[in-house]
């Protein structure tokens, strides 16, 4: 049997007066590709950020290996929205992924080690970025944004790897090329993957959760799929 | 006016008043546009009066009832903000309005002939005391000590918040850090621009060394030094004109940012030119 790594227990979240999550039940084992899909405001974004404690819960429990509200047992990589950072803030691209070098203390006048330098210079090599380390992120496509953020994520070394639409506002090309990205790391790290490229992700997935605010199905990716793309709404149970 | 710097002591204060001024508004400044703090600048700034005006009835010096108002606005902003999300221009434009009521009030309050605050409005270098170089000098070590000594972990912070929280990193305690950094800077810039003017110091330096680099540590050292020029050109035209300094100060800084961004172009175009030369 895998190792629960993660275990969601009727989370709920609110914005104010507007949910986001409502009694969100959702287990995520040792090895698991989950692809998190949903329409627009159902969730999937909070559920990441729940996950991470980047949102407080209204509601519920979230046990890290076991422990509740534990976070630190757990190396979570995060690679975010697009949208949600400042693209043209001045920082080149080899700063950007050694902050994922980075712990919990404030040191003064901290530096990063050669090896952080050498790891880094490694993860960028591995996200196809090499050469692009000196380079200013303003002056990056929106593929290789996400790449570098992809290369910050995984030096980390994490247990598991968070990703928000990170295909979106990214060329055709550049989103095979992530996608394949994350097929590869899925190897070997816990992969949780919020999308819209359902069709591009379903046969590397192990598990699909379709959301609408809780889990409305969960499983084998083409039942999913088709329980919530192909039936008629008022025909779906919860499956 | 070279020789008069020797003879007048107050010209002495503008200008050791102008070097501090420009290390904390270049420092600061890039913050505040990157983190788009400049509204909240502006409120901090304006709520400040409030403790100008206080320290008028009550009998202190104006720029420590500054100092403590900004103080107050800064973190009162952001607690309201936390607890009633989405709200924050509302917050703002309140603590805005009623530090500037409050001024007026106290002021309107105080015993005796009014005050004169025109020189907390709209600055005036050359009234600066020496007690205002005094906390003035106090204040600007703080903000660059806390900005140079923990640099890499502003950066990660001014970059993507949410990911220094991942880290587990203080994001909260770096956020309201960064907050009384900004009410510091407010009241060092008050006695040189004025709580009106502050705005312009704590933007247009920043936007100007924008145009010229993409790294974060030389945009603030452009920056100062933009400041710099601003305030020792304000200053200079100042004593030669006797118009308000503040007011000559936020010129000369709007000027430079347009001749500069209309250098940039003309230089893009031009290489745009040279390119397609090169290219027959």
């Amino acid at each position: 049997m895998s190792e629960e790594l993660i275990r969601l227990e009727n989370v709920s979240c609110m914005y104010g007066k507007i949910s986001a999550l409502k009694n969100l039940n959702l287990t995520i084992n040792k090895g698991d590709y989950i692809g998190i899909i949903g329409p627009n405001g159902s969730g999937k974004s909070t559920l990441i950020k729940s996950i991470l404690g980047l949102v407080k819960l209204s509601e519920g429990q979230i046990y890290y290996l076991d422990q509740v509200n534990c976070k630190k047992k757990l190396k979570m990589g995060y690679v975010p929205q697009i949208s949600d950072v400042n693209r043209y803030f001045p920082i080149s691209v080899l700063e950007v992924v050694l902050t994922g070098k980075m712990d919990s203390s404030i040191k003064p006048f901290f530096k990063y080690s050669k090896k952080d330098i050498l790891d880094a210079h490694r993860m960028l090599s591995m996200v196809g970025l090499e050469n692009q380390k000196d380079r200013q992120i303003s002056e990056l496509s929106g593929g290789e944004f996400q790449k570098m953020m992809i290369a910050r994520s995984l030096i980390m070394n994490p247990d598991i790897l968070l990703l928000d639409e990170p295909t979106a506002m990214v060329d055709v090309l550049s989103q095979r090329q992530i996608l394949n990205l994350i097929r590869q790391l899925s190897k070997e790290i816990t992969i949780i993957l919020v999308t819209h490229q359902i069709q591009d992700v379903m046969k590397h997935v192990s598990k699909l959760v379709y959301l609408e605010k809780n889990v409305i199905a969960e499983g084998d990716p083409e039942e999913v799929y088709k329980y919530a793309y192909l039936k008629p709404v008022g025909k779906r149970r919860k499956a | 006016m070279i020789s008069a710097i020797f003879e007048y002591q107050f010209l002495q204060y503008a200008i050791i008043a102008a070097f501090m001024a420009s290390i904390v508004s270049g420092l600061i400044s890039v913050i505040i546009v990157e983190k788009k703090l400049v509204m909240m600048t502006g409120g901090i700034a304006h709520t400040s009066y409030g403790g100008v005006g206080l320290s008028f009835l009550v009998g202190f010096q104006p720029i420590i009832g500054a100092f403590l108002f900004s103080i107050l606005a800064a973190l009162g902003i952001s607690f309201i903000n936390n607890k009633l999300t989405g709200i924050k221009d509302i917050v703002i434009a309140m603590f805005w309005s009623l530090g500037m009521a409050l001024g007026v009030l106290f002021v309107g309050m105080t015993p005796g002939y009014p005050p004169n605050i025109q020189s907390y409005l709209f600055g005036n270098i050359l009234s600066v005391t020496g007690f205002d170089l005094i906390l003035m000098a106090v204040l600007t070590v703080i903000v660059v000590l806390v900005i140079v000594i923990f640099f890499q972990d502003w950066k990660a912070h001014l970059f993507d918040q949410e990911f220094t929280k991942v880290l587990r990193k203080k994001t909260t305690v770096m956020e309201n850090i960064l907050l009384v950094l900004l009410a510091i800077t407010v009241v060092v810039l008050i006695r040189v621009v004025g709580i009106i003017l502050v705005i312009a110091l704590l933007s247009v330096p920043a936007a100007t060394s924008s145009l010229l680099t993409s790294k974060l540590h030389l945009r603030m050292i452009y920056s100062a030094l933009f400041s710099l020029f601003f305030i020792l050109t304000g200053l200079f035209i100042s004593y030669l004109t006797d118009y308000s300094s503040g007011a000559i100060i936020v010129f000369v800084g709007i000027i430079t940012y347009v001749l500069v961004w209309w250098a940039k172009i003309r230089s893009a175009k031009s290489m745009i030119r040279k390119v397609r030369a090169s290219n027959g």
